[in-house]
């Protein structure tokens, strides 16, 4: 009675990425009223910089009444639903952007797409790019979202790049082949590559050689680039953030049909921890993917209020200046306490800079290395350290043994409690 | 025969999808024009005064006030207090369940637009940013690419978009004309099913708007009854979008289906589907509040977890929350808005009336549904599209022809009254007075001082009268 989209599983929600959130709902941990229950770590939230925002927020009585100097604005803003977006927005979130990139690159609101949220905005660059049956390349371990993100109603299929800790999950020439090569024999059409950077799970920034290498695959195969920038306000330490605009530019390659083959997805969620205010952008250098993305907007417009609200509280080139540079030194610290605190239970990660979790190394704990141990252990970390954190199989990456547990999501107490489980735990086994 | 917009594109433009490129969007047809052609000249009652006034939109401006009001008095409910946790919760709440405050006041308003006729559960609301979303995202739960909806005519031209476009989904036809007052009649909703499918089309779906855009009435219980036996029969699915069922100008006009369905107490109701929005009712458009109440549990389920493509800002969840929960601002502005816009609309139809045009009688909306057909030189597309030009660029008027709504029988056009202010409506309707003056003194002129007509008029006897004479006697 339904459609096969209706029917079938392409909302993703039996993997273990959303039992694990399950579970905790029905058990969450709270200091005071359930200090034994599931400390979730499986949520990539930054819960550690809303006071600057909130602060900001008082001094701006313009941003939540809805009024500009004192005069009322509510009427213009609830009749404002044009999908070219609040111009003044638009404006704060280019120069914002820019920054972020050490003004090394400058964006053109004109190229900016609003949408509610980075979910929204991965899914309609594939409306705009793929038909049905054409395929993507994904770097593994990547966001366990993007399968129901960037699949469920487009029809698109993905590939994985294969990466492996031996070289720190960097992407490698030959894996991109081995990837396209797969694609081939599935008889899939390669559209383009999909990249998160700063990588999620992983916490690390792509390096200047791994961009090189996508740059010149793209070239070769004359398909797309799709760079997911959502954590790039997180990169706390070098190696700095290099943006794929950026590195396209060092090529020597706006001039080229590339150009018009990279986009950018952005998002606030993360940077500023203001996931429900749903706003995400695409950023292309393909006047039709703009202009078809904008129209398709209007499936998914942020908010009026909302754009206004931000337009108010991020304008101003030294609060931005400042946000960035406290939020930057607070992820950090954040990051130093969990790895001190894994280290001392005697578990390594991998060598971060950048993102709100870790990705860690609990090989050494598997029964087997086999995905089936990986789940067992993940199940009991998850019921008896109480503890829900994400198996590296959500992530789809092919060694078992691999887990991006969150730290950004609670409080310095609540960390130190889940490290102290974790210690216990792994002293049981 | 299936609505079809012209799907030839160019040739592949650096890989991108068919989607992309063609033209299902929908904005080369006249309904988007004209907004362009208000965009380059738009009326100012004083900066331009001879500019293009907009009739084409579909906006709430009436009532403002009442929620502007309501803002001043309820700072709270656009702020979070004084507790940092309160923000910070709001900031952070990406749930697509929605704010269950907000749900509740949501099922609570749409009781109180139903005049507490139907009961709506909370738990069956699912929240999407807009109504455009909630009927894309019905569409791409209820319906396989290539599978059709049935929409009966004329209806309002962004459907053509936002049920097709990125679905796949067909629109087959369910003609509707003034023979019947644009009712839909058994015959027209059995041969728009055999019509689909005699091309091999799967129906899943009706989908009907009510209160009607563009008509401005409301379906009639009989119709609602019929529609709902029909969908029954045939296992397929019941759309409705009641987006301005709060614009009734006489609450007790308006029957929505969850009355029927409750009444037959939900037997059959798993296929039935309500799509609402705050964007009409309280002219918030700007803010993206949409809703699908599904009476199917797995839709429900469904469309919450696709909900994640579309969410509502949490920090307009916290306001209109706030909002919907006070009834006595609810009670207020339901019926003052139904009073002022019934008074708008009783403004324009006496004015057309003067300027001798009529409408289809209406009892909802923010607008009329005007009947230009007299007007027409030939009654034929051509004829609308060429007067709409002259209304475009003569009056200044952008008004929406009947053709963009897919509406079977030419001249008649789609005016919107509640997006300006009186004055400008009168402005408006004076305009169309003289306009109409004028073409009455022009026709009267063709009629007596044109010779050429009355040489074909005299052709025309003698031809009647050889044909006449061949006919033999019995």
């Amino acid at each position: 009675m339904l459609s096969s989209k209706a029917m079938l599983d392409g909302h993703g929600e039996e993997s273990p990425y959303f039992q694990g959130w399950k579970e905790y709902e029905k058990n969450a941990y709270d200091d005071v009223q359930n200090p034994t229950g599931i400390i979730q770590m499986g949520l990539a939230e930054n819960q550690l910089s809303l006071d600057l925002l909130r602060t900001r927020l008082e001094n701006n009585q313009d941003a939540t009444r809805l009024t500009n100097n004192g005069e009322s604005v509510f009427r213009d803003l609830a009749l404002f639903q044009d999908y070219h977006g609040l111009p003044a927005f638009k404006n704060v979130l280019e120069e914002f952007m820019a920054e972020m990139r050490g003004n090394k690159v400058s964006f053109d609101p004109r190229k900016l797409v609003l949408m509610a949220g980075a979910t929204s905005a991965s899914e309609t660059l594939m409306f705009c790019i793929v038909e049905h049956g054409d395929a993507f390349l994904l770097p593994t371990p990547y966001y366990p979202g993007y399968d129901r993100d960037l699949k469920w109603r487009t029809g698109v299929e993905l590939v994985p790049i294969h990466c492996s800790s031996s070289n720190g999950f960097k992407i490698t020439k030959s894996a991109l082949e081995e990837a396209y090569q797969e694609a081939q024999k599935l008889s899939f059409n390669v559209k383009g590559v999909f990249i998160t950077n700063p990588s999620n799970p992983l916490g690390t920034t792509m390096s200047h050689v791994e961009l090189d290498e996508l740059i010149t695959f793209a070239v070769a195969k004359k398909i797309h680039l799709i760079s997911d920038e959502i954590f790039s306000g997180t990169v706390f330490e070098n190696p700095s953030f290099i943006s794929i605009i950026e590195a396209v530019i060092n090529r020597k390659l706006e001039k080229t049909d590339l150009w018009s083959r990279v986009h950018i997805v952005y998002s606030l969620s993360k940077d500023f921890g203001i996931p429900g205010f749903r706003v995400g952008m695409i950023y292309s250098n393909n006047e039709r993917v703009v202009s078809t993305a904008t129209k398709m907007s209007s499936y998914g417009l942020i908010s009026s209020q909302t754009q206004y609200l931000l337009f108010k509280l991020l304008s101003g080139k030294e609060f931005r200046e400042n946000y960035l540079k406290e939020n930057r030194k607070r992820v950090k610290e954040r990051r130093e306490m969990m790895v001190v605190g894994l280290g001392q239970a005697g578990i390594s990660c991998l060598k971060g800079n950048a993102g709100l979790f870790c990705w860690v190394d609990l090989r050494n704990h598997l029964s087997s290395n086999t995905f089936t141990a990986e789940m067992e252990l993940w199940k009991k970390i998850l019921h008896e350290a109480g503890l829900n954190i994400s198996p590296g199989a959500s992530c789809h990456c092919t060694e078992p043994g691999w887990f991006r547990i969150c730290f950004a999501n609670m409080s310095e107490e609540t960390l130190m409690v889940s490290m102290e489980r974790m210690k216990a735990f792994l002293h049981k086994q | 025969m299936a609505i079809e917009i012209n799907q030839q594109q160019p040739p592949q433009e650096v890989g991108l999808s068919r989607i992309a490129v063609s033209e299902t969007h929908g904005e080369d047809s006249p309904y988007f024009a004209g907004w362009k052609a208000y965009d380059e000249n738009p009326y100012d009652e004083s900066k331009n005064p001879s500019g293009v006034i907009q009739m084409g939109l579909a906006e709430n401006q009436v009532s403002f006030d009442l929620v502007e009001k309501f803002l001043e008095q309820h700072c709270e409910a656009s702020s979070w207090g004084n507790k940092i946790s309160a923000f910070r919760e709001n900031a952070l709440f990406q749930d697509y369940h929605g704010l269950q405050s907000f749900r509740k006041a949501m099922a609570s308003f749409m009781e109180q637009i139903r005049g507490g006729r139907a009961n709506f559960d909370p738990d069956r609301v699912v929240l999407t940013a807009g109504a455009t979303a909630a009927n894309e995202l019905l569409t791409f739960i209820l319906a396989d690419p290539g599978d059709a909806l049935l929409v009966p005519t004329p209806y309002y031209p962004g459907f053509d978009r936002d049920l097709r476009w990125r679905t796949g989904v067909k629109i087959v036809p369910i003609h509707c004309d003034s023979s019947s007052n644009f009712q839909i009649t058994p015959q027209a909703l059995e041969d728009a099913y055999n019509n689909a499918e005699s091309m091999n089309i799967k129906v899943r779906g009706v989908l009907i708007t009510n209160p009607s855009n563009p008509l401005g009435l409301t379906i009639q219980r009989s119709v609602l009854e019929n529609l709902l036996d029909f969908v029954t029969s045939k296992n397929i699915h019941l759309v409705s979008d009641e987006i301005y069922s709060g614009s009734v100008f006489s609450s007790s006009e308006f029957v929505s289906v969850a009355e029927i369905l409750q009444a037959r107490n939900y037997k059959d109701s798993e296929r039935v589907h309500i799509v609402y929005s705050l964007s009409k009712d309280l002219g918030l458009p700007g803010f993206r509040v949409g809703t699908i109440y599904s009476y199917n549990d797995k839709v429900v389920t469904t469309a919450r977890r696709m909900s994640s493509f579309t969410l509502i800002s949490s920090e307009t969840q916290h306001l209109l929350a706030s909002m919907l929960s006070d009834r006595e601002f609810t009670q207020n502005y339901i019926q003052t808005n139904r009073e002022r816009l019934r008074k708008r609309y009783e403004m324009i139809i006496q004015g057309l009336r003067k300027a001798g045009i009529e409408c289809l009688a209406g009892n909802a909306g923010l607008f009329c549904w005007m009947n230009l057909s007299p007007l027409l030189e030939t009654p034929t597309r051509e004829g609308e599209l060429s007067l709409w030009n002259s209304i475009l660029g003569e009056v200044k008027l952008n008004i929406s022809p009947g053709l963009s709504c897919h509406c079977s029988e030419p001249g008649w056009f789609r005016v919107c009254f509640a997006n300006m202010s009186e004055q400008t409506l009168e402005i408006a309707l004076k305009r169309i007075q003289e306009f109409m003056g004028r073409r009455r003194s022009q026709h009267r002129e063709t009629v007596f001082g044109n010779s050429s007509f009355f040489r074909a008029l005299q052709n025309r006897k003698q031809k009647r009268k050889k044909k006449f004479s061949k006919i033999r006697r019995p």
